[in-house]
Order: structure tokens, then sequence, then C-alpha cells
């Protein structure tokens, strides 16, 4: 008869519960974990990893088609969408079960069933029908988040797509519509379009990538239409009539109504937490807007009982729920030293082309906090590495307390941010301020280099440009 | 291969401590978890197990001495086959800090108990420096918590950090600044060198014609207890409230409850405790903390009780009061008062807390006025319960009667809350049925 009894039990095995169980397990709590689908959850399966996979290919095709601009010359070059699906999978499929074997590793219980809660301190799990109780002193829900379906906007999987049909995409649309230009939406418009797609992005906010600062939507914007996407902001799809083999939309952009058709559409307007079957009912367990209100040690209002990651709410990242998962049961274990998230250290990356990536304040929050600023902006155009790696188009921009010389926000466009950005999580985590920045030596060439002369910019001492 | 000890980290804020006693001796055999030494944090006694096996080489910091640096090494374990004579003691010492300076450190000199006739003209006495600096310690404070404490004036060595390790944060500061700790010392330094640290310290002890006395140098606890308090009296505004409640039915109420309970009591203290944090969960408003930039009001009720202990008092924490029965509160203040008396607390069972009980009934005082717990908003002070003439209905009556006095600091907490939240406990403690709604 195999455990029953644990020291923590963690719903949902995705980037937040398998990094909190393995953490558990490390910290000597006898750990299981229930998962209803896959190890790795959305992120390794059907997210972040998948995606790059694709995108990667379809930057590596970006450079093909410039090759002569390289000196090289490649004829004849193409695709194959299948090919392109099958390495993105096989990706996945790795990972996969590399966090199956990391789980065993450290000694982690796994269940591959659903869970729900079934009493204070008992999870009762369904293994394809067959059921058993678990008890466990402290449970995590971990369970996640998926597309949200807007009325009328519905996935179908055949004409209309969410991220998951998106990600088997089975042809390659000619005309494809993208609706919502978060990271999700923009990721897989970038994708489409470097494939040859005729891509029409559809934004409900006035800008693209509303999240970021305004300065780096604006370019975003530029760099999208200059690959020949078509972007149309503050505007809403009133409805889609699908036919046999293609959708038609009515789009309202301005108060003028359009008709487009287009083969393929995408559906990328925000996600749900998954809160159903969990059996919250009559728990102390409060739900707002699908999402589980927690406190900063992740703690439901009901005892014993914790939420982390896309359930808990924004900002839905991997990286958010992995530390969020760390934070509570480091808080379980009663170690010293934790403190609670602080989401302004909290990067995020959109892996686009051009790619975007960010971590702080956007100028417009800062001045709003009542912040005196300085801001720091450096261009690709002035960076050697930029230029050598044909990649001229992009901005590193860098936002200071004008008082205490505190980096309140750093916001990045062009090749390579998303590896960049970390510099300034570090920076941000270990409260330098400008003088530290400055005094940093970066290595040359890089285009890490462009983030010391933006704080250089900041303060009036850029060199290069 | 010789061992160096290094002085314990006994909370995640301690930077450094006072080496009270040594319980072995150089020369004795020790064993991993042998208890070596006690160490004296702010307020509580810990003892300090050795981790090693060995002989005891030599001791570098004598017992007694006073701000011993996190880290610093405190004495040299031996291993088989090693002797005093041919082992590098400093050698071994420093390399684990800054050990020479710690190692001559002199006891900090009591004032000689002496009834000499003190000089004419007070010879200046020098000065005890920052703490930090006279350790030789050196401060981990992030660049933007240095930048921020000079831009606000503060001594960075009064600060307790909670970053990792005990580093001074950006949040640190903020504290520091809402809380007006820290301020460095005035300009007028120069003249007189007095720094920061003889906040609470009598403003001139030289004078002359004073008779003989015996001087009992301050403790840990002696010395927060002053700074904190002379702090309170200081910043914050304080405003006094009383209220008298008739405990009649209270002392019934208890009577009863304790003749079902086996053998455990519940105090009128406890009772006290359950009806302040209740009146607190309806009146929100006086479970608050002044910030310089806003009042935080706590969604908790975190009781600090008083506690008197030998050379002070120490003030044990009941979490979620407003969440916890009589008997849970009876159980915990039981244990955390015999703890707090034994010094055996850990810190984070006296630290933080929202609002402060203080009670005197049992030394028989009529009604007091207490020093509010910085930087919680008020405290509220209990007199003994005693018989006295009421008059009810037109007649007078005899009534068991306890006078309750709240002390409010006026930055955060207003008279019309002040008082709204003593009705509240009036009324819980004059119908006691009605603290189980």
């Amino acid at each position: 008869m195999a455990d029953t009894q644990f020291d923590i039990l963690v719903i949902g095995g995705g980037p937040g519960g398998y990094v909190s169980a393995i953490r558990a397990a490390q910290l000597g709590m006898k750990t299981a974990l229930v998962e209803r689908e896959h190890l790795g959850g959305i992120c390794l399966n059907w997210g972040c990893i998948p995606t790059k996979a694709l995108l990667r290919s379809a930057e590596i095709f970006d450079h093909m088609k410039h090759a002569e601009s390289f000196g090289l010359s490649a004829g004849n070059i193409g695709f194959d969408l299948d090919k392109v699906v099958q390495r993105s999978r096989g990706v996945a499929k790795q990972l996969n079960q590399g966090v199956g074997h990391l789980l065993k590793k450290n000694k982690v219980t796994v269940f591959m069933a659903a869970a729900k809660l079934a009493g204070p301190g008992k999870v009762e799990i369904d293994e394809k029908g067959k059921k058993q109780t678990l008890s466990a002193k402290h449970i995590i829900l971990a369970t996640g988040a998926r597309a949200r379906d807007l009325p009328g906007l519905e996935a179908d999987g055949k004409l209309v797509w969410n991220y998951k049909h998106a990600l088997v995409a089975d042809t390659m649309p000619k005309r494809l519509l993208v609706i919502g230009s978060g990271a999700i939406g923009i990721e897989f418009a970038s994708f489409f379009n470097s494939l040859g797609a005729d891509v029409t992005v559809v934004e409900v906010m006035d800008r693209v990538l509303p999240v970021e600062d305004a300065e780096i939507s604006g370019l975003a914007h530029k760099a999208f239409e200059k690959k020949g996407m078509k972007i149309m902001t503050g505007a809403t799809v009133k409805g889609l009539k699908r036919g046999a083999k293609e959708v038609v939309a009515t789009i309202e952009m301005g108060g003028k109504s359009t008709e487009q058709t287009f083969d393929r559409v995408i559906s990328a307007v925000g996600i749900v937490g998954n809160v159903e079957d969990l059996g919250l009912e009559g728990t102390k367990v409060k739900v707002d807007r699908t999402h589980v209100v927690i406190d900063e040690w992740c703690r439901t209002g009901e005892p014993g009982v914790y939420a982390i990651g896309d359930i808990a709410g924004a900002p839905w990242l991997a990286h958010k729920a992995s530390h969020e998962g760390v934070i509570c049961i480091e808080k379980i274990a009663g170690l010293k030293d934790v403190h609670p998230l602080d989401v302004k250290r909290i990067p995020g990356c959109t892996y686009c082309q051009p790619q975007v990536a960010s971590v702080g304040l956007t100028e417009a929050a800062a001045k709003a906090a009542g912040y005196e600023l300085k801001v720091g902006r450096f261009p690709f155009m002035g960076n050697g590495k930029a230029i050598a790696l044909g990649e001229p188009e992009g901005l590193v921009k860098t936002v200071f307390d004008a008082k205490t010389g505190e980096l309140l926000g750093a916001h990045m466009i062009g090749a390579e941010v998303t590896e960049l950005i970390q510099g300034y999580s570090v920076a941000k985590t270990l409260e330098t301020t400008e003088v530290d920045l400055m005094h940093t030596v970066f290595p040359h060439p890089t285009l890490s280099e462009m983030m010391h002369e933006s704080v250089l910019d900041a303060y009036g001492r850029a060199v290069h440009f | 291969m010789a061992i160096s000890v290094l002085m314990p980290a006994l909370s995640p804020t301690m930077t450094e401590g006072k080496l009270a006693t040594w319980l072995v001796a150089e020369g004795d055999k020790i064993s991993a978890g042998d208890v070596i030494a006690e160490i004296e944090t702010d307020k509580a006694t810990m003892e300090v197990e050795a981790v090693d096996e060995g002989v005891l080489g030599k001791i570098i910091v004598a017992a007694g001495t006073d701000n011993v640096a996190v880290n610093a090494p405190i004495a040299v374990i031996l291993e088989e086959g090693e002797d005093a004579g041919n082992v590098d003691m400093d050698a071994v010492a420093g390399s684990g800090g800054p050990a020479p300076k710690a190692e001559a450190k002199p006891e900090p000199a009591p004032a000689p108990t002496a009834a000499a006739p003190a000089p004419a003209a007070p010879a200046p006495k020098p000065a005890p420096a920052p703490a930090a600096a006279a350790s030789g310690d050196r401060v981990f404070a992030s660049p933007l918590a240095r930048r921020m404490a000079e831009q606000a004036g503060l001594d960075l060595g009064q600060i307790a950090g909670s970053g990792p390790n005990g580093r001074i944060v950006k949040h640190d500061i903020e504290e520091a600044i809402a809380g007006g700790i820290g301020k460095a010392a005035p300009a007028a330094v120069a003249a007189a060198p007095a720094p920061a640290p003889s906040i609470g310290s009598a403003p001139s002890p030289d004078v002359p014609g004073l008779p003989a006395f015996d001087e009992i140098p301050n403790t840990n606890m002696r010395k927060v207890i002053a700074k904190r308090l002379t702090e309170s009296k200081q910043f914050a505004p304080h405003f006094y409230l009383t209220v008298d409640c008739e405990i009649d039915a209270l002392l019934n109420v208890r009577k009863e409850l304790n003749a079902k309970l086996d053998g455990e009591k519940v105090s009128v203290n406890d009772l006290v405790i359950k009806a302040s944090a209740q009146a607190l969960k309806k009146v929100p408003a006086a479970n608050a903390s002044w910030t310089d930039e806003a009042i935080r009001i706590f969604k908790s009720v975190d009781i600090s009780v008083a506690v008197a202990i030998e050379g002070g008092l120490i003030t044990p924490v009941i979490r979620d009061a407003q969440n916890k029965g009589a008997l849970d509160i009876a159980r915990e203040m039981k244990d955390l008062a015999s703890r707090a008396r034994d010094g055996k607390l850990m810190p984070e069972e006296y630290q933080g807390g929202t609002f402060s009980i203080s009670n005197l009934g049992m030394f028989g005082i009529k009604d007091f006025c207490a020093v509010i717990n910085p930087p919680q908003g008020a405290i509220l002070a209990i007199g003994a319960g005693e018989q006295r003439p009421v008059v009810k209905d037109g007649a007078l009556a005899v009534a068991t009667v306890m006078s309750c006095t709240l002390s409010v600091d006026h930055r955060v907490v207003d008279g019309a809350v002040g008082a709204e939240f003593l009705a509240a406990f009036k009324k819980l403690i004059e119908d006691p049925l009605t603290m189980l709604l």
C-alpha cells in the first residue's frame, strides 16, 4: 500500500507546483504532487517552451531570408510546418521527462490524477476512476490557468484557435487574425508572420503589448508593421462568422465597423484560473474573478490551504509561480529570511521579433507614483555588437528615482533583450543605485554594453551616442 | 585543523550581541551539541551549542563582552592531536573575521563603584562609539539603503536589517524614517561627544555632590527599553482615555469556566486579551501604526502582553488573537510567560505585535498610564478589580470595578476612535457572553 499521508501535497505539476514540491523535499518534508495531465504544466508542454521552439525556427528562417546581407547565399529556402511543429513537440517531451526525473530524484511521490479538497487536510484523488483519499498538513493549489474564451470568439480548434491549437497548427494560414496583443498573441503573430502569413493583430487597448512601457510599445508597433503585420489598436472583434474554410470577422475601430476574411483566427484574450473541480466550495478559500485570493505568504482563507502561480493571479508568469512556490514552502518550513514576493522585481519577456523585456515600473507608472525621474535611453544603433549582428534596431531604457538613484524600471526592445534583462533584475534585487551600475565593467563587445550606456545616459554621461 | 567558533546570529535581525558567559574553560573537552556559552541579545539569553568536537583551545572573546559582531570568532577548538602550543590561534581566529579587535576589546569597564568625590569639573568620559563601529563590524546595507540613510541623516549602525543575512535594505530605512529610529547624532557632536546611543541615559550623570552609589551596568534589555520608550515619548504624541468596567459578570463567567476545566485556568487577564482582540476587530482603526507615508491598519490582531521579568520586562505576542478562544489564549500566555521568565523566548515570539496590554492589577494599582510600545499605535493599561460604590438606578450599590486606560498615539488614532474602541471593549468585558458572538 502506497503512502497516503504527507507534510506537503501540491496539486498541479507546472513550474509552480513541481518547484514547490522539490523545495519542500529539499527541506525534508514528505511531499506528494498530483498532476492530472502532464508534468511541467502549460509552461513546458503548451506554453513557454514549445513556443520558443517554434519562434527559433521562425528566427532562423528570417535569417535565411536575409542571408545575402551577410554575404551568404541560400537559394530555394522554405519550410515544412509539420516538421517545425514536430521539433517543438520533441523539445516539450524531452523536458517533460526531465521534470519526472527531478521529482523522482528528490523523492517526491507523484500521482497522475485529478485532485480535489475533501475536508480539512484531506484531498481526494481520482486516477482514471480509481479514487483514494490522501491527507496532508499543507495543501498547495498550483493548478494554473487556461485560455479565456470570450462569447462569440470561442476557440473551436478548427478555424478559431487558442494557443494549444496554434502550437500544433496543421495548416499554414495565408490570412491570420490574432485577437489580443499580449505576450501570447504577439508571439504567435510574430511566428506566422515570419513564415509568410498575412497577419492582422487586433488589440482593444490603445497600444500593442499594453503592459509594457508606452515608448517600447510604440517601437514594437512600428517594427511589427515594418515586418508586414497589420496592427489595429483601440479595436474590438465584434463577431466571427465561421464558414467552411474561412472566417469573416467584424472588427470595430474608431467607431467604424469593417468585415474582413481570414483563414484562421487565434484568440489570445487573456486567461482564467483553473479553480473548478477543486472542492473549493464550502471552504474558506476565496475566489475572485477566477483567481484564488491569497496573502503575502500565499495563504488562502482556509487554514492549511495555499495557492501559488497563475491560479493566484497576475502576473501570469512561470518564474513568478516558481518563486511564489519557494516562498510559500519556506514560510511553511519556518525558515528565516523569507520575504514576500515583490512584483516590481519580476522581469517579463516577450519573444516576438524584435524581443521585448522589462522589469519594474514603466516611466508612466513611476511618474504616477510621484517619483521625480531620470530616464536613460540607448539605441541599438550606437552599439558595435548590434551592428555586427545586423540588428541595429532597438532601445534600452532605464528609469531612475532622481532623488535616491534607485533603479525603478528597465525596458528593452531588440535582439536578445530577453537574455539581458536579468542583469537589471539582479541590480534591483540588490538595490543598486546608478553609481554601482556605472562602476560595473560590462564586457566589450556585447549588447549588454547598452545597459551600461543607458544608465550613463540617464545622468547625461552616455559615451557612444 | 583547528576550528574557530564564530559568534552565531540568533535571529534574522541580530548583528551583534553580548557574550554573557562561558560554560566551558580552555582545555575542556567538547562534543558536538554541548552547550558552551550563553549569548544575550536584545531581550533574551540563548545557548550556543558546539557544532564540532575537540578541546577548547582558546577563548578569544571574554565573558561579559558587549557588542560582539555576528560571525566574529569567539573561540578556537582544537581537534584531536593538536595542542594549544603548536597551533597559531590568531591565524585560525583571523580566518574568520576581525579577530584581533574582538580579542583586544576589554570588557566595558564598569565605572568604579567608589564613592570618590566627583571632580569639580567632570572629566569628559570617553563616549561609547556607535555600536557597529565599536566592534569593528562592517555594516551590511544595500547601496540604495546607504544613500537613503545618508539623505535622511540616519546612522546605519543603529538600524536592524531585514534583508538576507541581516542586510539593511530600502524597506528598513523607510521603517526607520517612519519610526524615527537611528537619527544620527546632531551636528553639535564635536562639542559634546555623546552620540545617539546615549538616548535614555541621564542627562548628566556626574553632577557633584551625589551620595555614594552602586552602579549596575545596563543589560542589553535595559538599553533597549530605554531606547524604545524614550523614542516613544519623544515621537508619539500620547493622549489617554480611561473607562471603568464592572467585572462581576466576567468574574462569574471565569469561575464557571474554570470549574469546567480540568486543572487549567483562564485568568482575568486572558479574558482582557480576548476582549481587546475582539474590540480591535470591531474597531480596526485602533489596530494601527504610524509611518510617514501612510497609516498601517493591520489585518490581524497581534497582542503584545507585558510580562515583568528579572531586570526588566518583555512583551511576548499572542498572534491572531481575534481568532483564538480564551483557553487557547490562556495556554499560550502561560507558556510564553514562563519561558519569558526563564529568558528562553525566541526573538520572533516577542517582536512585532500590533497592540499592547499592560496589567498591574495584581499589584493593587488602581489605574495608570502606560507608554506606547512603538511602532504600535496604542497600549491598554489594566488596573486592579476592586469593590467600589457605584450608582445604579439612582441608588448606591457595590460592584467590582476595573479601571482601564488606553494610551494612544494621536498621529494614528484620534480621540473618537480610541473612545469607540474602549466602548466596544467595555461592552465585551461587562457582558462577557457577547465574546462568544
